[in-house]
Order: structure tokens, then C-alpha cells, then sequence
């Protein structure tokens, strides 16, 4: 089974790649752009589980090594 | 007394640092593999810059769960004096043996230069042979230097004096002009709670000698030397 996870700077953290992406876009002429958060993702493969184990799981290796619990906040998901 | 240098794959600095503890300062240093799981007796601990396993996931993620950082997790719960420079810093944010974290540099770029670094707090191993608010002229070469601390965390590293470096201008004054990176509060190095762990993102052992443009470094390990001739640091 498969989990995924999403990875962003906290809101409170001023997000430089985020911001240069930003104005990248507004350059290239889309002046809607307001601003960019940048973040990461991961797929996670494991042993089929249970869901709520799977997502404990993952949850938990989030919490250890995937995000910087200091600077970014992360979503776990679980794919049947 | 002897310095132990940590060598990650990926590390740059760890032999400047083994050259300016043991050629420059003139004590006894020894590079331990970061798959060792000792210290070899040292009496300080130097975590080198460079890019630790390539810096995949953040700065220092993987690093910390090197063998070898158990012994220095344990090392500095004994009270031992570790350093950590630049990507050695962030090793220790990282592993959680100095608060706070790293992220990009707020200008996205890389910046490599000497700057000048004002010496807050003299009471540590790595500042004791330091005059109070001296000024250092220390290179800097990174991409993710820029200082971060939650609000509380951070007035409570203020609080506890724990900001140990910080950027200023070459008279010794934080300007926004001269904060390279963004750091809050030009924070430029910071030590733990018990003051035996400091980490910087400045180079002193890459400005260790005059041939090297500056020679202000060298006081930052030579003050290791003197914290334990006068027993303000002991054997761990």
C-alpha cells in the first residue's frame, strides 16, 4: 500500500524558493499570482496494513525524519 | 587535550579543522568516521562544514542518525565541548542538541565572503579566550544559513543568552545591511542551555592563519585550550 506525504513551510516561516517562484510566474505574465508556498512530497510504499495503522505509521516517520516539525507542518494520506 | 573532527561522507571542512586544531593551535586532533562509535578520548568535539550525505532531505537530516552521534549526543550530555561549524551546525539543530532550525537564505542566494561576527558572550569553551563583543573577521559559505526559531523559543534563546555569534557591521553594530542571510536577530552561532554546545555557520578554522586573509578564527579553538586549563570545561 501507498501513503503520501506533503511537506510546506509553516506559515509563520518567511518561504524564500516560494517566493522567487512567485515572481517568476508574475513575470511570465501571470499577474494573478499572489504568492507561492513551496513544499515536498512523498511516496511512501509499505507492507499492507490496516489504514488507521498505515497512517499512524507514516504519521510517525513524519514526526522523525520527513518534515522539520520546528519549520513545516505535514499531511498524511493513505491510498487503499 | 585533543580535538576529535567528525567526517561525514560529504564533509568539506573536516580536514581545515583538523589542520587548525592540530598544525594552527598545536594540540593533539584525530578525524573519527562517522561510522564510528566512539571519540577516541577527545576532550572537544568538532562537527565540520560540508555537506553531510549530500544534504538529501534537509540540511543535516540524515546526518544525525550516523553511528557516530550517539557518542557525541552522550558526549554533550556530559558536559564535553562540542562545535559545530556551518553544515556541523546544522547536524545539531537537526539532532535537537540546539534549538531552533535552518532555512533557505533569504535572498535564495549562496553566499560565500568574509563578514564581520561579533562575539556576544565569552562564557562558553569556544569563546572563553575572546574579548566581550570582539569582532571577528570569519568567511561564511552557505546556501541555508538563515537562522529560525519559533517566537517564544527564540525570546528565550535571547533570554538565556544563548546567541553566542551574531552579524554585524565591521564596527561591531547589527544592521539589516549586514545580516547575510536573513537570520532573525543576525543570529550567527547560538549555544545549548549547559553552554558546552555551540554551533556557527561562520568558518573560524578557514581563518585560522593570515595566509588564509584572516587569522580571527583561531581564537575560537584556542579557547577550548584555555576553558580547560582553567577548569570552566572539564574532561567528559
Amino acid at each position: 500500500m501507498k501513503a503520501r506525504v506533503y511537506v510546506t513551510l509553516k506559515p509563520s516561516v518567511f518561504d524564500p524558493q516560494g517566493h522567487v517562484v512567485a515572481e517568476a510566474l508574475v513575470t511570465l505574465g501571470y499577474q494573478d499570482v499572489k504568492d507561492v508556498r513551496q513544499g515536498k512530497f512523498f511516496e511512501v510504499e509499505l507492507a499492507d496494513a490496516d489504514p488507521a495503522t498505515a497512517k499512524a505509521r507514516v504519521t510517525e516517520m513524519a514526526d522523525k525524519l520527513l518534515a522539520n516539525p520546528v519549520i513545516e507542518s505535514y499531511r498524511v494520506e493513505v491510498l487503499q | 587535550m585533543k580535538f576529535a573532527v567528525v567526517v561525514f561522507p560529504g564533509s568539506n571542512s573536516d580536514y581545515d579543522a583538523f589542520y587548525a586544531a592540530s598544525r594552527v593551535v598545536g594540540e593533539q586532533a584525530e578525524l573519527v568516521w562517522h561510522k564510528d562509535t566512539e571519540l577516541k578520548g577527545a576532550d572537544a568535539v568538532i562537527l565540520p562544514g560540508g555537506f553531510a550525505h549530500g544534504d538529501y532531505l534537509r540540511t543535516g537530516a540524515i546526518a544525525r542518525f550516523s553511528p557516530i552521534m550517539a557518542a557525541v549526543k552522550s558526549f554533550a550530555d556530559r558536559g564535553g565541548a562540542v562545535l559545530g561549524i556551518c553544515n556541523g551546525f546544522q547536524v545539531l539543530l537537526e539532532a535537537g542538541l540546539l534549538p531552533g532550525a535552518m532555512v533557505r537564505n533569504d535572498r535564495i542566494k549562496f553566499v560565500s565572503k568574509i563578514v564581520p561576527v561579533r562575539v556576544e558572550q565569552t562564557d562558553t569553551p569556544f569563546t572563553a579566550a575572546c574579548a566581550s563583543k570582539q569582532v571577528l573577521n570569519l568567511p561564511i559559505a552557505h546556501g541555508e544559513g538563515n537562522y529560525y526559531a519559533p517566537p517564544d523559543q527564540l525570546d528565550a534563546i535571547e533570554k538565556n543568552r544563548q546567541v553566542i555569534f551574531r552579524y554585524t557591521d565591521p564596527a561591531g553594530e547589527v544592521g539589516a545591511d549586514w545580516n547575510p542571510n536573513g537570520s532573525l536577530n543576525s543570529i550567527a552561532g547560538i549555544c545549548n542551555r549547559q553552554r558546552n554546545v555551540v554551533g556557527l555557520m561562520p568558518h573560524p578554522e578557514r581563518a585560522a592563519e593570515l595566509a588564509l586573509g584572516s587569522a580571527d578564527g583561531r581564537v575560537v579553538l584556542a579557547s577550548v585550550v584555555k576553558a580547560l586549563a582553567e577548569g570552566a570545561l572539564r574532561h567528559a
